[in-house]
């Protein structure tokens, strides 16, 4: 019941904000944030590490289809609804109320939609999320991963930068074909379960065991099929080389919240797709076709870190950034080793709070100067000492410096990708030097040097702004210092994962 | 004291966070007692640990001796880091004699370059930020000889990256000094990732990253399986960023950027030494990959003579001390490939006094000269600074290899073994000391000999540095004079304390190694002796000619200079042949990748899609003509396409 709960509770306490009013639809929304933050919290106190899927809600709903409207939680699920129970009350509390001056993008550029829209929209998001988290149903997840793309669609279509309505149409365009690919893998392999004997006609079934055995007992040539169709369907999701053209202008043109949305929890439901759906329901595709894969992750890590380095938007250096610290996560994943994905898992959680802390600097840089543009800045350490000691932590986080989360999940997953192939895991290490390029320099422009006429009146961080932050860097140093109950409760549920790859 | 060794490291660590967190709001009194005072503790605990493990040797009091294996060491677990599949990390300290010594040496040159930060960053308006970077670079440093397996290593390694970029950045309103910081921890990260790659193939190999798990399985490997030569070239890659080699040496120079204290704290004492201690910890490693012994002798040697050519040109004083850091850490790299690794742990200890002893006189007179730091602009520094002029007087003849000051011994060890391993390595090794004499000579006399060339405002200036100054120069000073005791050879009479100390950690590569399991015969070494000891005297003589009698004075910046002598002043055009090779390509190869590949291949055939389907649908609305005789026709050849369809 726990886990229909936390799905159900952020939209109806969205439908309470939207009917509030702007003035309280910040408090609400964040009080309802933190609510659901309790209960997977409770959740996680309930959570018995070594079982299988806990917490179950399994209800009939179209028998005669076999679909079932069925969700539970395993390790790798309650720690990604812990990532988005987690996130959103950051990404909620991170917003400039209104009753502050309104720096651009505070209101709906088109004025007509207001304050408790956008909360609303971020809880609807967050609900379509923990669904598809936990779905334990291949048509129920398909509904969950659609329902998702509407309320950021509207994020991105209403509070957006300028050229917002030529971009969001291409993320939308682009996102709904890969998920109608992933939809004709999942009906195709619906389509392969065995019929239900029983009265009336039989039925077939879209339990994920079901999906799974019919899956693994397709030949290697359909099984290709399969896993091109959700590959590219969850490629296009994190994004991966060179499938991810939308996502550096999705994700600078978005407000700072949808792309928090996106890029913190969002994508990770492609990595997410990857080991729940794609490694079990093809394993010999595979097999055949994750070197493949793997070659397309590593080229896409030095191909955007490269990129990243002369990148003059720090928005836009952090959306490349991101592409190559996704790329490595698939590629750790498709190395199919205990340490990939374990890694994985953990640098979806450390990826998804570090790039939350990053745009979020992005966002109070842009509040105060009104530009993101790194040449424009500089010499703000000066007079900001909360503001520079916070983002440097973050950004050693980033760069995956050891006692910081984002080193455990680097670790782990070049680990896993020099099992698999050693040379690969050289090429996939070259982030470790480019990381360091990008961020120090972006860094340096930012924040060192002399002050000039637009940063001098730089102000420190609010008392807003240090509750979201300051949560992050303690997280970082946290998942760092002690990364162990994470590892501990990813590992059953990564190993029954690879056992069937694996038998 | 080994049961509470977790706490060494935990009082910087405290120490950083509360001057972190509350040093804007008290004095700087308060500030430099808790900067100091965590590190003396620091200090206080390792002599403790020190004799514990003196007395598992049955020297002292044994009263913990029990808790030591037959190796003299011990574990002291802490928790569990990482866990994943097979593969356990724990946070756990292993205390033997190699890690109990880089205790001392950490702690001990620490907590008096901290008392000389004191005096020496009194004025700067950001001194409780200083003491912060300080106490957290000793505890990731204690982290480092500290941790039990490769990865916590890698924690402090990286750790102390991190602080090394904070320190030399610390002025960080000036740009060129921010631009050195991005390149010390940018050309640190490329040998960390050949470390980190390194560590996972030992990880691989051994199924264990822990040093005993890993040495005991290594020592039943045969000599020179490709494995372990791929493991210890990768582990060399690391060395070499971290101690500044060849080709990676160029951010050392560069780091002199930070503040004089760094500079010897972490630019000469202890930082840069940390590959040395990592291959002297992976000895049994190195022992059974000859080919990488071979290598790190060749890149020490060589580095140690290129660094030594540089250093002879150079007018900035702390760019003269740091070439010659860069070629210290050349000789160590020297002992370790020829097998002398007490030599190398040796000579880490010596360096530390003697080169922290000239970085902190060199601060000395820096802060006299009222932040002057061309040598040009020196001279006759003799009679303001007493306590600085004696003190690194003897700290430069430490250096230069003259008996029996520390450095003497030191180096004498590593020549000894280079002797057995390669003549021609040992009398390149003389060279090196040659030129070491020289330039340190050089340096000496033109800063304390000669008339006064600075402005007269500078003149006005000069005073001697304050007590908390000048102690820690007279402590280092005594050191570097008496230090080299410790390893006493045996041609003199000596039983060499320090390779008894030692011979737990490194006796399974004593075992191992064939050609050069003892010194040369004691009559070939006073030889040997002799000659280095000549060659270095002649050197300083010469020095002393040319410095001091004739008063000769370095080119000015305009003057004409002979090209050999403009390419060596120009360090060999190192940085602007990095910049040509690497960066500039890259950067380009950043842009190129945007403009052309991204935006105009990538995209485009996406967007080509799209544009695609509006096509496609503006065709297909054509269709839709309207007439019914249309609708009739096609529905007609519809039908008999499908037919024909089922009949195939």
């Amino acid at each position: 019941m726990i886990t229909l709960l936390l799905i159900l509770f952020p939209i109806l306490a969205g439908l309470l904000v939207l009917v509030s009013g702007n003035a309280l639809a910040k408090k609400i929304a964040f009080s309802a944030s933190i609510i659901e933050l309790a209960i997977s919290a409770f959740a996680l106190s309930q959570f018995r590490i070594n079982d299988t899927a806990q917490f179950m809600c399994n209800a009939p709903w179209i028998p005669s289809l076999g679909i079932h409207f069925k969700v539970a939680m395993d390790g790798i699920s309650i720690l990604l609804v812990l990532l988005t129970t987690v996130l959103v009350p950051l990404i909620i509390l991170s917003r400039p109320s209104p009753t502050l001056p309104e720096g651009k993008g505070a209101l709906s550029p088109s004025g007509r939609v207001g304050e408790g829209s956008f909360y609303f929209m971020v809880l609807f998001m967050q609900s379509a999320l923990i669904g598809v988290f936990t779905s334990m149903d291949g048509f129920l997840f398909y509904i969950f991963w659609e329902l998702a793309l509407i309320p950021i669609w509207f994020i991105c279509l209403l509070w957006g930068g300028e050229d917002r309505a030529r971009i969001t149409f291409k993320f939308f365009a682009y996102t709904l074909a890969g998920s109608l690919l992933m939809l004709v893998a999942l009906v195709y392999v619906y389509l392969q379960t065995p019929l239900s004997l029983g009265e009336g006609p039989g039925v077939r079934s879209f339990d994920i065991q079901s999906l799974y055995e019919a899956g693994a007992s397709l030949s290697s040539a359909e099984q290709t099929w399969i896993f091109w169709a959700l590959f590219i369907a969850f490629a296009i999701k994190m994004p991966v080389f060179p499938f991810h053209t939308w996502q550096p202008d999705t994700y600078t043109n978005a407000p700072t919240q949808g792309t928090m949305l996106l890029s913190g929890i969002m994508l990770k439901m492609g990595t997410y797709g990857l080991i729940r759906w794609l490694l079990p329901m093809a394993p010999l595709g595979v097999q055949e076709w994750g070197n493949t894969a793997m070659i397309l992750s590593i080229v896409g890590i030095l191909y955007a870190s490269v990129i990243a380095i002369m990148q003059k938007d720090f928005k836009r250096l952090i959306a490349y950034s991101s592409i190559a610290h996704v790329g490595l996560i698939s590629a750790g994943i498709f190395s199919l080793t205990v340490q990939g994905l374990q890694g994985g898992m953990m640098q979806m959680l450390a990826h998804g709070i570090n790039v939350v802390g990053l745009f979020f600097v992005v966002d109070i840089l842009f509040n105060r100067t009104n530009t993101s543009e790194i040449p424009k800045l500089g010499g703000i350490r000066n007079i900001t000492p909360w503001f520079a000691t916070l983002f440097m932590v973050v950004l050693l986080g980033s760069v995956a410096l050891p006692l910081t989360n984002g080193f455990v999940g680097e670790f782990l997953l070049l680990n896993g990708i020099y099992q698999y192939d050693a040379g690969m895991a050289a090429f996939a290490g070259l982030t470790v030097i480019l990381g360091a390029v990008y961020m120090f320099r972006g860094y340096q422009k930012i924040m060192l040097g002399e002050t000039n006429s637009l940063t001098s009146a730089f102000t420190d961080l609010t008392f807003n702004e240090k509750a979201v932050l300051i949560p992050i860097v303690i997280l970082i140093i946290a998942m760092g210092v002690y990364p162990k109950p994470v590892l501990d409760i990813a590992e059953p549920a990564v190993m029954r994962i690879l056992n069937i790859i694996h038998p | 004291m080994t049961f509470i060794s977790w706490l060494i490291p935990v009082f910087p660590l405290i120490g950083f966070l509360v001057i972190g967190l509350f040093g804007r709001k008290i004095s700087k009194t308060l500030v430099g007692f808790i900067g100091c005072g965590s590190v003396l503790l620091s200090l206080i605990l390792s002599i403790g640990v020190f004799m514990d493990v003196m007395g598992s040797f049955g020297i002292g009091t044994p009263t913990v001796y029990d808790i030591f294996n037959k190796n003299h060491a011990c574990t002291v677990p802490l928790y569990d880091w990482i866990s994943s599949g097979n593969l356990h990390v724990s946070f756990a300290f292993l205390i033997d004699p190699l890690s109990c010594w880089f205790l001392l040496i950490i702690t001990g040159v620490g907590f008096l370059i901290h008392v000389y930060s004191v005096g020496y960053m009194h004025d700067d308006p950001d001194f409780s930020r200083f003491f912060s970077y300080l106490n957290l670079f000793i505890f990731f440093m204690l982290l480092l000889v500290l941790g039990d397996s490769y990865l916590t290593l890698f924690v402090g390694w990286e750790g102390v990256g991190l602080c090394s970029y904070l320190l030399i950045g610390f002025w960080f309103k000036n740009n060129e000094y921010n631009k050195a910081a991005n390149k010390a921890f940018i050309m640190n990260r490329i040998g960390d990732l050949g470390f980190l790659l390194g560590i996972i193939l030992i990880y691989v190999t051994f199924g264990s990253i822990r040093y005993t798990e890993v040495f005991d399985v290594a020592n039943s490997f045969p000599a020179s399986q490709p494995v372990i030569i791929a493991i210890t070239l990768l582990l060399f890659v690391g060395a070499a960023g971290k101690s500044a080699q060849i080709p990676l040496y160029t951010w050392l120079p560069d780091a002199m950027a930070g503040p004089t204290p760094v500079s010897a704290l972490i630019h000469a004492a202890t930082m840069v030494t940390a590959g040395i201690y990592m291959i002297a910890r992976s000895n049994i490693l190195y022992t059974l990959a000859p080919v990488s012994m071979d290598l790190v002798a060749g890149v020490g040697l060589f580095t140690a003579l290129f660094a030594a050519t540089i250093g002879l040109f150079q007018n900035d004083i702390k760019k003269v001390l740091a070439y010659s850091t860069v070629s210290q850490l050349g000789y160590m790299f020297l002992g370790l490939g020829v097998g002398a690794y007490t030599g190398a742990v040796f000579h880490v200890t010596t360096h530390a006094f003697f080169k922290a002893l000239l970085f902190l006189g060199a601060g000395s007179v820096i802060h006299a000269m009222s932040g002057e730091q061309d040598i040009r602009n020196m001279g006759g520094l003799k009679k303001y600074l007493r306590i600085t002029f004696i003190t690194f007087a003897l700290g430069t003849i430490a250096i230069s290899g003259m008996p029996p000051f520390s450095g003497f011994f030191s180096k004498d060890e590593i020549l000894g073994y280079a002797w057995n391993y390669n003549k021609f390595f040992w009398l390149m090794g003389v060279l090196g000391s040659v030129m070491t004499a020289f330039y340190m000579f050089r340096l000496f006399y033109l800063i304390f000999y000669g008339k006064f060339r600075g402005t007269e405002k500078q003149q006005h200036h000069l005073h001697e540095s304050p007590m908390t100054m000048a102690v820690p120069l007279i402590i280092l000073a005594a050191l570097s004079v008496v230090g080299g005791f410790i390893g006493f050879p045996e041609v003199f009479g000596g039983n060499h304390w320090l390779h008894e100390y030692f011979y737990p950690v490194f006796k399974d590569s004593y075992n191992n190694l064939n050609y050069h399991a003892s010194l040369p015969s004691h009559s070939t070494e006073i030889i040997l002796i002799l000659f280095a000891v000549a060659a270095a005297g002649a050197s300083i003589t010469a020095a002393w000619y040319y410095y001091k009698k004739k008063e000769n004075l370095p080119a000015k910046d305009g003057d004409n200079i002979n090209p050999v002598q403009k390419t060596i002043y120009n360090k060999y055009y190192m940085d602007e042949i990095y910049a040509t090779l690497f960066m500039k390509p890259i950067d380009r190869l950043s842009e190129k990748l945007h403009q052309i590949i991204e935006l105009k291949g990538i995209d485009r055939i996406v967007n080509f899609f799209g544009e695609g389907v509006i096509w496609m649908s503006g065709q297909a609305r054509l269709l839709q003509t309207g007439y019914t005789g249309f609708y009739i026709f096609a529905m007609v050849i519809s039908i008999i396409l499908i037919l024909f369809y089922k009949l195939v």
